[in-house]
């Protein structure tokens, strides 16, 4: 995943096959996990495929029948889920970049010496273990018009009487996007916080003893070596970022007027409410195509930029 | 030590690390403040950090109003079975892949990557359709399965990288001390392994414990529904009156997932980079 080393791993070389017997072994060893994984993994995500070539429904008698490109056609028409996917995207950026510069400003921080290091350490659990759903129920608190730490504070400043923050058109996508980069910090953090520790030192010291400030040292020695587990995680976070659902379903459920209407939250409506399992697999089938071309682009172009190692 | 910084450059350090902090701490120092107010002071228009009278009512309402215990032990239920096996099915797979880098390990990789990336929602529907032939579909043992699998690829990774961490000279001396394979992995591999392994458990579980999505479209009936989808029933109507039961029943909801994981905290930081530990 994004293990930012590139140290050889501990384990013996490979290539040299030992006798078949042990290999019999091994798969022995490997079948307990491989057939879970084959079976509501693989399978799954195949039939899932298949069946946005169908119109399969929820509680029909009818048998299932195939439609071809059928569902594909509709969904092109369909301006509710293009509109579910715009804000979608919008989401996913808005998370997924200040995320990363939050969360690269904290890296570096924790990098140096200082004092409050471990009160940081605690903190940074609470937002990586919580459930979802008590994220989402939290900022609501936060939120709350009359109850909420929010407003209150607007009132005790003196400037005005606040507003209802994510039943507001213009303000709850932008208030359950600050919830979504409050909830994945952390774990970018200790991701940039690793990459950051295989940095060599010596590196570091060198560039300082020739008189480089400290952002010519972050450009030339700290963000070179830091790029790979930067490039992996961005890529990682956008993903996840994209098919978020819990925390917008306890957050809005994507109110108001569909402003926060998520694409997978759009996709579970109607499969399980209006039972259109045909219509919401071609959906995800198109989520992935989406996903994988930006990453492919996105990749494509920052590795072309980069040196590789 | 860095030899060029200052006294205010420090000083501008600790204060971007001070906002850092509020930002993290504050929404759940909300929420346990709000748990402890009594209803008169949430509906008042000027809440404050501190409770004035702080009461334990809102704890008790919530186990009235809702089957909060019968949903933990829901939780519970499902996250502990799901976390065993979990670490029973992963970890002779993450030996093999770690002690032998074949085709079928590096397929297995690509696949605890590729499936990180698929929407959940292609793989619900069909899942739905799985269980519901097997008549697995709002039972106990349907999540849990959902719940091992949704694991694996994290627990693969993970132990992995401990399995790494355990030189392969060990195993090879008591090869040569006339131990048999299994007896090998018995009684030299595992009791190095056994931390590495308690913590990824301890991690399906919390994942188990947290999950939303799965539990709230594989059961139907409100006996055998876990914590999150009963939480989610507090939602909607908030009046004063639900918002300190509402915040007491999730305050209660996130503490073991905070214990557990800052038990492990450090090993899953470890874990991290543990795939590249050199012996």
């Amino acid at each position: 995943m994004d293990s930012g080393k590139k140290g050889p791993p501990g384990g013996p070389p490979g290539g040299q096959s030992r006798p078949v017997h042990r290999n019999v072994g091994a798969w022995f060893l490997v079948l307990p996990a491989l057939i879970p994984i084959l079976v509501l993994s693989v399978g799954p995500l195949l039939y899932g495929i298949a069946l946005a070539f169908t119109d399969a429904q929820s509680g029909r008698t009818r048998a299932t029948q195939w439609v071809g490109g059928l569902n594909f056609q509709d969904l092109l028409h369909d301006t509710l889920f293009w509109d579910s996917f715009r804000i979608g995207l919008l989401w996913a950026v808005g998370v997924t970049v200040p995320q990363f510069v939050l969360a690269l400003g904290l890296a570096l921080l924790l990098n140096q010496k200082l004092r409050l290091r471990w009160l940081a350490r605690a903190l940074a659990i609470i937002p990586w273990a919580m459930p979802e759903v008590v994220v989402g129920i939290m900022w609501r608190l936060v939120y709350h018009p009359d109850a909420g730490v929010l407003n209150e504070t607007i009132r005790d400043l003196g400037l005005g009487d606040g507003r209802d923050w994510l039943t507001g058109l213009a303000t709850a996508l932008p208030a359950v996007i600050v919830v979504g980069v409050w909830a994945g910090m952390p774990q970018t953090t200790v991701a940039l916080l690793a990459g950051l520790q295989n940095t060599p030192h010596e590196l570091h010291e060198a560039a300082a003893l020739d008189g480089a400030g400290a952002w010519r040292r972050f450009r030339t020695v700290t963000w070179p070596a830091l790029k790979p587990v930067a490039l992996a995680i961005t890529a990682l976070n956008f993903i996840w970022n994209f098919n978020s659902f819990a925390l917008v379903y306890v957050l809005t459920n994507g109110e108001p007027g569909g402003r926060t209407r998520l694409p997978m939250l759009f996709a579970y409506e109607e499969a399980f409410h209006y039972g259109q399992f045909g219509y919401a697999a071609a959906m995800g089938c198109v989520m992935v195509a989406v996903i994988s071309v930006i990453l492919a682009v996105y990749l494509a172009g920052r590795l072309g930029g980069g040196e590789d190692r | 030590m860095n030899p060029r910084t200052g006294g205010p450059a420090r000083a501008a350090q600790y204060l971007v690390l001070l906002g850092y902090l509020v930002f993290l701490a504050f929404p759940f120092l909300w929420l346990i403040s709000t748990a402890f107010k009594p209803a008169r002071e949430l509906g008042s228009l000027h809440p404050t950090w501190i409770p004035e009278n702080p009461t334990l009512d809102n704890f008790r309402t919530a186990f009235d109003e809702q089957p909060l215990l019968q949903a933990a032990a829901n939780s519970l239920l499902a996250a502990a079975c799901a976390a065993f096996l979990a670490v029973l099915v992963a970890t002779p797979m993450a030996y093999v892949m770690a002690r032998h880098r074949s085709r079928l390990s590096t397929a297995a990789t690509g696949w605890v990557v590729v499936s990180q990336a698929f929407p959940i929602v292609l793989m619900i529907i069909p899942l739905f359709l799985i269980l519901k032939h097997l008549h697995l579909i709002n039972t106990r043992w349907g999540l849990i399965m959902v719940y091992v699998v949704w694991a694996l690829p994290f627990a693969l990774w993970m132990l992995t990288g401990y399995v790494r961490a355990v030189p392969v000279e060990l195993e090879e001396a008591a090869s040569v001390d006339g131990a048999g394979r299994l007896r090998t992995l018995v009684s030299v591999t595992a009791p190095l392994l056994a931390p590495g392994i308690v913590a990824t458990a301890l991690f399906a579980f919390i994942t188990a414990w947290n999950e939303l999505f799965f539990a709230l479209v594989l059961l139907k009936t409100p006996e055998k529904q876990t914590l999150p989808v009963v939480l989610t029933h507090f939602i909607g109507a908030e009046g004063a009156a639900d918002l300190g039961p509402l915040a007491a029943a999730a305050f209660l909801a996130t503490l073991p997932s905070l214990v557990i994981f800052a038990v492990i905290q450090r090993r899953i930081t470890g874990g991290m980079t543990a795939g590249a530990v050199k012996s």
